[in-house]
């Protein structure tokens, strides 16, 4: 009953936050900044992970694949195959639930408690459009380039890690990322890219904005927002990729 | 000008202010004075929209907020002032930010014209000069007449002001108390403050309605609430040995 009442609400909620912005000049402004609060500060975090997560699964493939009968090319073509399709749409995006998420929980809840939100509603500012709006389309446009790079670096991370480790060698790694490449797997893994944004944003957005009490109440709001957007990353992951494979 | 009539309010069952009928004069500073917890937040979170009531009318110049559409509660909204308590300064924008913010979103007045009013309100709240500092760097008193600052920036013909002086040093509550009481004349606004501090009420309580578990109990003005004959008001009002001194030697 609750979840369903908490459905509701966020529904509500959403449709005050795609309503007409008072006034665009405004908002261009707030959304630039949280381009930047939520895609360029998340950046060194991505890259880091995304670097050594694609030195890891190549240095797995590779002593994974002990039969003679693999060719050492599909240590190339695996890892490309679990960054693009996987690591990067999916779980950089669960990472980005934890880092992005708790912030605007905690950041709208503390404007909750501390009557911020109350002081833009008595101005006649819609508060649930002027907050949540600019972060749901700021993540939605950032993201997509986030997790480019995020695959980028993470083969490239597994280039160098696998030829240090002596895992692959260089022809056999950029043959085997280059092998049998279809175009409608980068479609599927941006099309998770784009939705979990939304995800990771409109609903830490919700838990903050429905805070109620003290500091203690907006930590918990925090937690509750990482939990559920990390739970609605992982189910839409499944109905995303059922749509697109079969 | 702002009526209130017949406002109840309850929160799941309980009745936390029942039958108000007030009139907030123009011009005046209007007092909402009371125990904690009797109810006076409440009222005020009524009158600008925040609490919706269980019955009753809030009329600004004889229109009901209650029943008005959206777009017509917009409109009274550009038209509303607000001093919360712990002044409810924007964190992330400067001082100068959050006095321009209302401009920014419902005015076309150029960046220039923009500059040159929040400058003037600055002043006006002897806060010039602090304009690129943020609110974490202002001490209590200053951030009250930032919230001042911001919520009379729009020039508003109605302004709200929530325990203006809780938490502040007697003299720097004294300050604030008097820039509201100038403001009032100055902007020719309607101004309801609510306090529980019995200086404010002696300085600028031009007008006073006193709650008492959450019913009107008493009306008057500063020179009448001194020598009232309603008990629950005597206990407020000399609740402290202070008061009691004070009265008897004056």
């Amino acid at each position: 009953m609750k979840l369903l009442y908490q459905l509701g609400e966020y529904v509500l909620l959403m449709s005050r936050v795609f309503s007409k912005p008072e006034k665009w000049s405004v908002y261009k402004k707030q959304i630039i900044k949280e381009i930047y609060q939520i895609g360029i500060t998340s950046l060194p975090i991505v890259a880091i992970i995304s670097v050594f997560m694609g030195g890891v699964i190549t240095i797995q493939a590779a002593f994974g694949f002990t039969s003679p009968w693999v060719p050492l090319y599909a240590v190339g073509f695996t890892t490309r195959e679990s960054i693009i399709l996987e690591f990067s749409p999916t779980i950089v995006s669960l990472i980005l639930a934890g880092k992005v998420g708790s912030n605007i929980a905690s950041e709208i809840g503390a404007m909750r408690i501390t009557e911020q939100i109350d002081a833009l509603e008595i101005m006649g500012v819609n508060s649930a459009c002027y907050l949540i709006l600019p972060k749901i389309l700021a993540a939605v446009f950032i993201n997509p380039f986030l997790i480019a790079i995020s695959m980028f670096l993470g083969l490239v991370g597994g280039y160098v890690m696998g030829i240090a480790a002596g895992a692959v060698t260089s022809y056999e790694y950029i043959f085997g990322i280059q092998s049998f490449f279809e175009t409608w797997k980068i479609w599927y893994a941006f099309t998770k890219v784009i939705v979990f944004a939304f995800i990771i944003t409109s609903i830490p957005a919700y838990y903050g904005y429905y805070t109620r009490g003290g500091a203690l109440e907006v930590g918990k709001s925090s937690t509750r927002a990482v939990v559920m957007s990390s739970i609605m990353i992982l189910i839409f992951n499944l109905i995303i990729t059922q749509l697109f494979f079969t | 000008m702002i009526e209130v009539k017949n406002i109840t309010k309850k929160f799941d069952g309980r009745t936390v202010i029942e039958d108000i009928n007030f009139v907030f004069e123009k011009g005046k500073t209007n007092l909402i004075i009371g125990e904690s917890g009797c109810g006076k937040t409440t009222l005020l979170k009524v009158m600008v929209g925040l609490h919706k009531p269980d019955s009753g009318a809030v009329l600004y110049e004889g229109k009901d907020f209650i029943q008005m559409n959206a777009e017509e509660q917009q409109t009274i909204r550009k038209e509303l002032g607000m001093l919360f308590q712990a002044g409810a300064l924007f964190d992330s924008l400067t001082l100068e930010e959050n006095v321009q913010f209302p401009l920014d979103m419902f005015t076309t007045m150029s960046e220039e014209e923009k500059k040159e009013r929040v400058n003037f309100i600055l002043k006006r709240v002897k806060l010039e000069g602090k304009n690129k500092l943020y609110p974490a760097e202002l001490s209590g008193g200053m951030k009250k007449r930032a919230g001042l600052a911001r919520a009379i920036s729009s020039f508003p013909k109605y302004l709200f002001c929530d325990e203006p002086n809780s938490g502040l040093d007697p003299k720097t509550a004294i300050v604030i108390d008097e820039l509201i009481y100038e403001l009032t004349k100055e902007f020719n606004m309607t101004t309801i403050v609510i306090t529980h501090d019995m200086n404010s009420v002696i300085e600028i309580g031009e007008k006073i309605l006193f709650i008492h578990k959450g019913k009107a109990e008493w009306t008057g003005t500063k020179e009448s609430v001194l020598n009232s004959d309603n008990e629950a008001l005597d206990s407020f009002v000399f609740s402290s040995e202070f008061m009691r001194t004070v009265y008897k030697k004056g």
